[in-house]
């Protein structure tokens, strides 16, 4: 089948079958391998990617469910300006609190925590942090103890407030 | 190898029409349940892709109050739903435990019901809340009370060719609780030990309604209807607490698997309902 999909904002087609993992199109035929199989089957989150701008396992979606889906890996976060890149502001934060160790969980908590911070209201009260968790909680990590990462997308949803409170 | 079909209907009837003409694909929703054993079985002859149908999602209010969830509606849209919150709390509560935040974007409410898992957490929810399940197939749409849709392990009512379409929940008395509790491993992302579902109903210090669904203590999601009966009729209190455990020791025959032993099962069941016929005596917290 044919599947024709837009992946980081750019037009992509591949000749595929329709039961093959949307994972393992983006990494194999693709060459995205930004992505990350950990377990396969849904539990950890590495291969979290969005689909349609939703937070999804790419081992638990069907290379034809994706024809004409918009899909973001984690090399669609970061930005350019001034013709360098610019980091998301989970990556950024990622990076200031030290949120990442051996790294194979880094790319699925970025992606995840970009969902986060795009789309639910994380304040900087005592829940906050709760709330983060209970979103990760599909992320697994086993190198940090999740503080850290925590921490970071904490900070990264503050980042995102205060850049939207300036002109 | 060849191939698998694929085809991405733009409506009901064309999914219908797919099924009939395909009688040997499979009906693929958000995929998190059959993509999990993909590597492990041959791949299916072809697929029949639902996912995000709009005739199949969203939640809407129906008839006199009654709320109606498209099949394909993903567990998240369930948990940010306030026609949800208002009218199927328990609905909400066990959407919010299913998986985390990838699964709850991706799997459904029809999955769940398709699977029909002794552990599908949404089970014991819609035989407490007497839901009904509306199927469609080239002979029309016939609609089935969700108590006579799982008929054994992963065995359901459907027929070959039909489609699940929706899941409606009829309005409950605006007096009536509902209570929901799963016991698992780990507070996200775990599989459940065991969960139950209840919805209870006082009038003069007396129970007037119980409806009791269990999952995990039975090859399919089951309804209590020992415990039911030993509860209505029954005054508020404890002696009617102990008749309604005393009951479910009688009824429930839980196994031992991975997840849990038999004697915990029948414990924490017994428990849970315990405590549910407690909270339904004491007056309604103002919440
Ligand atoms: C990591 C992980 C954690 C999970 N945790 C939980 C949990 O805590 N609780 C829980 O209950 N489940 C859990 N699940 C299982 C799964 O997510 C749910 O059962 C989900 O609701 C399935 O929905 P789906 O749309 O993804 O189903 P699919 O995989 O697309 O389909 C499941 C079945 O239903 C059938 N089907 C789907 N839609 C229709 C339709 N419209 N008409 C006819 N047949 C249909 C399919 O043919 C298939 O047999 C988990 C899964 C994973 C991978
Ligand atoms: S590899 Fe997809 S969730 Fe673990
Ligand atoms: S940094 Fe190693 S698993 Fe998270």
């Amino acid at each position: 089948m044919k599947v024709s999909l837009e992946v980081n904002g750019a037009a992509r087609a591949v000749d595929v079958d329709p039961w093959r993992r949307l994972l393992d199109v983006l990494r194999e035929d693709l060459r995205l391998t930004g992505t990350k199989e950990g377990c396969g089957e849904g539990e950890c989150g590495a291969c979290t990617v969005l689909l349609d701008g939703a937070p999804v396992n790419a081992c638990l979606v069907a290379a034809g469910q994706c024809h004409g889906r918009k899909v973001t890996t984690v090399e669609g976060l970061a930005g350019h300006a001034d013709g360098g890149a610019v980091l998301h502001e989970v990556q950024a934060a990622l990076l200031a609190c030290g949120g990442a160790q051996c790294g194979i969980c880094t790319p699925g908590i970025a992606v995840c925590a970009s969902w986060i911070v795009d789309a639910e209201p994380i304040g900087a009260d005592a829940g906050a942090r709760a709330r983060v968790r209970e979103l990760l909680a599909g992320n697994i990590c086993r190198c940090t103890g999740y503080q850290l990462i925590v921490d970071a997308v904490v900070e990264a949803a503050q980042a995102r407030r205060a850049g939207e409170g300036e002109p | 190898m060849t191939a698998t079909g694929y085809v991405r209907p733009a409506s009901i009837a064309e999914a219908v029409a797919a099924r009939a003409a395909h009688p040997d694909w499979i009906v693929l929703c958000g995929a998190t349940d059959l993509m999990v054993e993909a590597p492990l079985r041959p791949a299916p002859v072809g697929v029949v892709d639902v996912w995000a149908l709009a005739e199949l999602c969203g939640i809407a209010e129906v008839d006199g109050g009654a709320v109606r969830i498209g099949a394909a509606t993903p567990w998240r849209d369930v948990v940010t739903s306030p026609l949800i919150a208002a009218r199927a709390p328990i609905l909400a509560a066990a959407a919010r435990e299913i998986g985390a935040l990838q699964i709850q974007a991706r799997g459904t409410i029809g999955g769940n019901v398709g699977t029909s898992s002794p552990v599908g957490d949404s089970l014991p929810v819609l035989l407490a809340l007497d839901a009904t399940v509306e199927l469609a197939s080239p002979r029309g749409t016939r609609r089935v009370p969700y108590r006579d849709y799982p008929t054994g392990y992963r065995t359901t009512a459907l027929a070959a060719d039909e489609l699940i379409v929706a899941i409606t929940i009829p309005a409950a008395h605006p007096g009536a609780r509902q209570l929901w509790r799963k016991v698992g491993t780990r507070r996200a992302q775990s599989i459940s030990k065991i969960m139950a579902a209840a919805l209870l109903r006082v009038e003069a210090g007396r129970f007037v309604e119980a409806r009791i669904g269990l999952g995990a203590v039975a090859n399919r999601p089951i309804r209590a209807a020992g415990a039911e009966a030993a509860i209505v009729g029954a005054p508020v209190g404890e002696a009617t607490a102990d008749a309604a455990a005393a009951a479910l020791a009688a009824e429930l025959t839980p196994i031992t698997d991975v997840r849990s032993t038999a004697p915990y099962r029948l414990a924490t069941v017994q428990q849970v309902v315990r405590r549910f016929v407690l909270e339904a005596s004491s007056p309604s917290s103002p919440d």
